[in-house]
């Protein structure tokens, strides 16, 4: 069962549809008890980093660790992806998983944010998120938030300013069975739905 | 590197594009959903689908349209035209629409901004300024018009744009009035008035003839996206050639696989 999570930020419509497009039957729920039954774990989200205290208060960042730790595979979406970090400065009153130590923090001033719209990816070979998708390929974004680059990062994106220096960001990350994307792949076209389909394809050995 | 977006606006009534971005050798023209299809495939960035029906018969039929086209689109969709409170907004969203796009409404009450957003996040509330040079004036003069243009707010544009940012808009859409229809070409100018007014991305509309005109908005008029309607109709085959035309002209562009 391929259980995506839903913490009330915003609009589950479009990534039920482009993983129903891929083939899968998803199951929205806010249940800690379906995520401990869950084969497979998508945490979506647009919004406010705040959002996911919600995770903490009904006790599934507890049954999301709990799955992280059996090896069942996992994918953070945009505000998913961060998560899986210490924190965000947007809310730094509600703390991440802590998958990864770092924080996230917003885009350098100088330039238009939210960074909106189709940008590139420099991605690591032998990524399985990426497995078929070119280098350079275009996907759609929309956050002011970024999490930094570090080891487990499989794809690269920048956003300098105009004319100024450039702020390369995580734009996806891959770790044993943990998965992000900050961009969104349920609107990135072909290329998003290749993304979903690799993940979902993915089986732990 | 962050392309400039070229977004397909939809002109629909009663479930039927009536006006707007069409392909010449398309048999049925006015089907939203098969047109919305044909421009993702072609390399529009993101659909935007404007609901000009003025009936109430017609506002329930505008949701079943939103839900067929949205079916088979996996860009960025974007609904607008006669939204005028959070509720509606919110089924909006149930249909399938990423983000919507607020004009009269969010005139009315500015407030609504920060409802939409505070529910569904800032990057899906887009607001929409009409905005007209006011004559003799300097461009940050130019004034925003409700009801299709024909009704002045007294507002200055620049400074609404500034407003709808502080409450909360993720992108503000703007159309010239003056050159909306004319062919002639974006108003780069007031574009770039707006657009240095605000951190949020602006969206340029209205008067677009030719590949050229894009090229120039997106230089001189510093737009982050820009909506391409009727130009189509006049001699550009589609997205594809367009942005073929606009790499050529150094303009970082998403070419479709």
């Amino acid at each position: 069962m391929i259980a995506v999570v839903d913490y009330k930020a915003g609009n589950l419509t479009s990534v039920m549809k482009s993983l129903r497009a891929v083939g899968a039957d998803p199951t929205l729920t806010d249940d800690p008890a379906v995520v401990l039954r869950a084969d497979k774990l998508i945490l979506p989200g647009v919004g406010h980093f705040a959002a996911t205290q919600f995770l903490a208060d009904r006790g599934l960042a507890g049954a999301i660790r709990d799955r992280i730790a059996a090896g069942i595979p996992f994918l953070g979406i945009c505000v998913g992806l961060q998560w899986l970090f210490a924190g965000s400065t947007e809310a730094p009153g509600t703390p991440g998983l802590a998958a990864f130590p770092e924080i996230c923090e917003k885009f350098a001033p100088g330039k238009k944010v939210p960074h909106v719209g189709w940008n590139s990816l420099a991605i690591r070979p032998a990524s399985r998120l990426f497995a078929r998708v070119p280098d350079g390929s275009f996907v759609y974004f929309t956050h002011s938030w970024r999490a930094p680059v570090i080891q487990a990062t499989v794809a690269v994106t920048d956003y300098p300013a105009p004319g100024g220096r450039p702020e390369p960001f995580s734009a996806a990350i891959e770790h044993g069975n943990v998965f992000g994307v900050q961009f969104h792949p349920e609107k990135s076209g072909e290329t998003g739905l290749r993304v979903l389909r690799n993940f979902l394809e993915w089986q732990p050995c | 590197m962050l392309t400039k977006r070229i977004i397909a606006c939809l002109d629909v009534r009663d479930g039927r594009v009536v006006k707007g971005v069409q392909f010449v050798d398309l048999v049925d023209a006015g089907d939203p959903a098969e047109l919305a299809a044909r421009h993702a495939a072609a390399g529009a960035d993101e659909v935007v689908l404007l609901d000009i029906t003025a009936t109430h018969e017609g506002r329930a039929t505008l949701l079943s349209t939103v839900q067929r086209t949205a079916q088979r689109l996996f860009v960025p969709f974007t609904v607008g035209g006669g939204i005028r409170t959070a509720d509606e907004a919110a089924a909006v969203f149930d249909a399938g629409a990423d983000k919507i796009s607020i004009n009269s409404a969010a005139l009315a009450d500015p407030a609504l901004i920060g409802a939409i957003g505070s529910r569904f996040g800032a990057q899906a509330v887009i607001v929409a300024i009409d905005a007209r040079r006011t004559p003799n004036r300097p461009i940050e003069d130019a004034e925003v018009f409700v009801a299709g243009g024909r009704k002045p707010t007294g507002r200055r544009a620049v400074e609404w744009a500034r407003e709808a940012e502080d409450r909360g808009a993720g992108e503000i859409l703007l159309t010239s009035m003056d050159a909306d229809g004319t062919r002639a070409g974006f108003d780069c100018e007031l574009t770039a008035a707006v657009s240095k007014a605000v951190q949020i991305p602006v969206i340029a509309s209205g008067g677009a003839g030719a590949a050229q005109h894009f090229t120039q908005v997106f230089r001189e008029g510093r737009a982050d996206a820009a909506l391409a309607a009727s130009i189509f109709h006049f001699g550009i085959a589609d997205v594809r050639a367009l942005k073929e035309e606009l790499r050529h002209d150094g303009i970082p562009v998403r070419l479709p696989c």
